[in-house]
């Protein structure tokens, strides 16, 4: 183990601002990606569901 | 083939001049915004003097991108892009004579100002020169460069920023070795590294350019 | 009876099978993700000791590296499909090509970030307009260009193929990327690792970054594969399958 203690972890010999702000950054970027994409693909299926829904009602009506 | 370059410069040529107006365009362009630089930051010589190789690489720069609009679109509107793509010539062969004929009127008449300019900002002698023909080897690369980002954007909206953002990343090598030089002789080390990256660059342009405007202008056009 | 089986390496290459292989194989990468993370963190926290030059900044470079690496191999991956899509005329190639880009921003981001947050401790500076990281921004630049140009574009084939152009134009940066700190003296320091011989820094250092590399290059295709998805669902969606699958959903 490299650390004495938890606030030696955190404080990272007096580099903590310019490490954490990576990492921190770093994870935010990651997740928000993964977010997202999960974001796009409901929405993705939420638009399509109401574009073959549409059209259903189009091809009923024409019917 | 040497012919319908020809023809194909001669004609872009003559539809500039009947417009005088593009003509002067990128030239006057180029004249305000390096004529801006010292009322924005003031007179101190120099700070002018550092200032001037980027200044005036910039200016062209940009004035050559923004001239990159009348380089395919005019053609494009009124049909006879679609005629040169149908006739039995080479594309390249077309695209090379376009922009060649772009850069006689948005790219020379910049080089040819530049001493002027670069004397508003106090800049020696040899550094006006090798600020020439720093311009000079540099421009054409731009106009080739541009090409490929006028051909890709043909047509498409907000094709003017979409060019700009598409284009300067591939301008940037061309402005860092340009300006460069012109700052090597301001320090005293020679331009001739930076001179033969940039001719460099316009060899690998010269070939690889209007091979891929002309495979742009195809997928632009189907 | 028997019944030769001709093997089709093409099966997958068709969006409809590729969606379902992507949909089964994407867990398994996001897995292996958060594996070589994990492990890669604990070697850089735990086992990797104090650099004796840079004290405890030099951490982030378990980061750092990895996503530079990425930024610059995701490129050539995607150049790479988007030129079998202009030259074979494929519908998926440039599919995942253009799935593949935002990852490649997000590490060239990522990149420049830790490299700013690293730089200002070591050298005194968050920037300087030295070869790598000028050719690093540009990067971003094709990356966001790439983008930008297939979104402003409609008609979906000719994006796809005007975007493969400004790809495979911009793909000459990498190498200038990789090879800026041999050919200018830069602030940026030289390569550490090389193929030909011993890594010049301490194995854990060295294995700590492999292991995070291992994890972003599982995440970049996780994230690839389930973008994918989407892509192909959109462009899609007036096949038969693709309906069925909607409605499935229901």
């Amino acid at each position: 183990m490299n650390w004495q203690s938890w606030s030696h972890f955190w404080a990272m010999g007096g580099y903590g601002l310019y490490v954490w702000g990576s990492y921190a950054v770093t994870l935010v970027v990651m997740i928000g990606e993964i977010v997202a994409l999960l974001m796009r693909r409901r929405g993705v299926v939420e638009s399509l569901t109401k574009y073959y829904a549409a059209r259903g009602k189009n091809h009923e009506a024409k019917a | 083939m040497i012919r319908t370059l020809g023809w194909v410069i001669r004609r872009d040529l003559l539809l500039v001049f009947r417009r005088r107006g593009d003509v002067v365009n990128a030239l006057v362009f180029f004249i305000i915004v390096v004529s801006l630089f010292p009322l924005g930051v003031g007179p101190e010589a120099a700070q002018l003097r550092n200032m001037a190789p980027g200044v005036l690489w910039v200016a062209a720069l940009l004035a050559c991108m923004l001239s990159l609009a009348r380089l395919f679109a005019p053609d494009h509107q009124d049909g006879t892009l679609e005629q040169m793509l149908l006739a039995g010539e080479p594309l390249v062969i077309l695209v090379m004579g376009k922009v060649i004929s772009h850069w006689l009127v948005s790219g020379l008449p910049l080089v040819l100002m530049a001493p002027l300019l670069g004397l508003q900002f106090d800049l020696p002698g040899d550094a006006l020169a090798v600020l020439c023909l720093s311009l000079l080897i540099g421009t054409p690369v731009l106009s080739l460069v541009g090409s490929v980002g006028a051909a890709l954007t043909l047509g498409v909206r907000g094709s003017g920023a979409l060019v700009a953002l598409l284009v300067l990343p591939l301008y940037v090598p061309v402005l860092i070795f340009g300006a460069g030089s012109v700052g090597a002789v301001a320090a005293g080390l020679g331009a001739e590294p930076h001179l033969m990256l940039l001719g460099g660059f316009l060899a690998l342009a010269l070939v690889l350019a209007p091979w891929a405007s002309a495979a742009a202008l195809r997928i632009a056009m189907e | 009876m028997s019944k030769s089986k001709r093997v089709s390496w093409f099966y997958f290459s068709s969006p409809q099978t590729f969606y379902g292989l992507a949909g089964r194989l994407q867990p398994w990468f996001s897995a292996l993700a958060v594996i070589f993370c994990v492990v890669g963190l604990y070697i850089g926290f735990f086992i990797a000791p104090t650099d004796a030059q840079q004290g405890e900044s030099y951490r982030i470079i378990f980061i750092h590296v990895p996503s530079a690496w990425m930024s610059m191999f995701i490129y050539l991956v995607m150049g790479f499909w988007c030129g079998v899509g202009l030259v074979f005329n494929t519908r998926l190639s440039s599919m995942w090509a253009t799935a593949l880009a935002p990852t490649g921003a997000l590490f060239t981001f990522i990149a420049l970030w830790t490299g700013a947050l690293w730089g200002k401790p070591t050298w005194g500076t968050w920037w300087v307009w030295d070869a790598r990281l000028t050719s690093e921004l540009i990067l971003l630049f094709l990356y966001i260009g790439f983008m930008a140009l297939q979104a402003a574009i409609d008609d979906q084939r000719r994006a796809d193929k005007a975007g493969a152009v400004l790809a495979l134009v911009g793909v000459i940066n990498v190498p200038i990327i990789y090879f800026s700190v041999k050919w200018w003296s830069t602030l940026h320091q030289g390569s550490s690792v090389s193929m030909k011989s011993a890594p010049t820094m301490a194995m854990t250092m060295f294995a700590g970054m492999i292991v995070m590399a291992l994890g972003f290059w599982m995440y970049s295709i996780a994230t690839a594969l389930s973008r994918v998805r989407c892509v192909i669902l959109e462009r899609e969606r007036h096949t038969e399958w693709v309906m069925a699958e909607i409605g499935e959903r229901k």
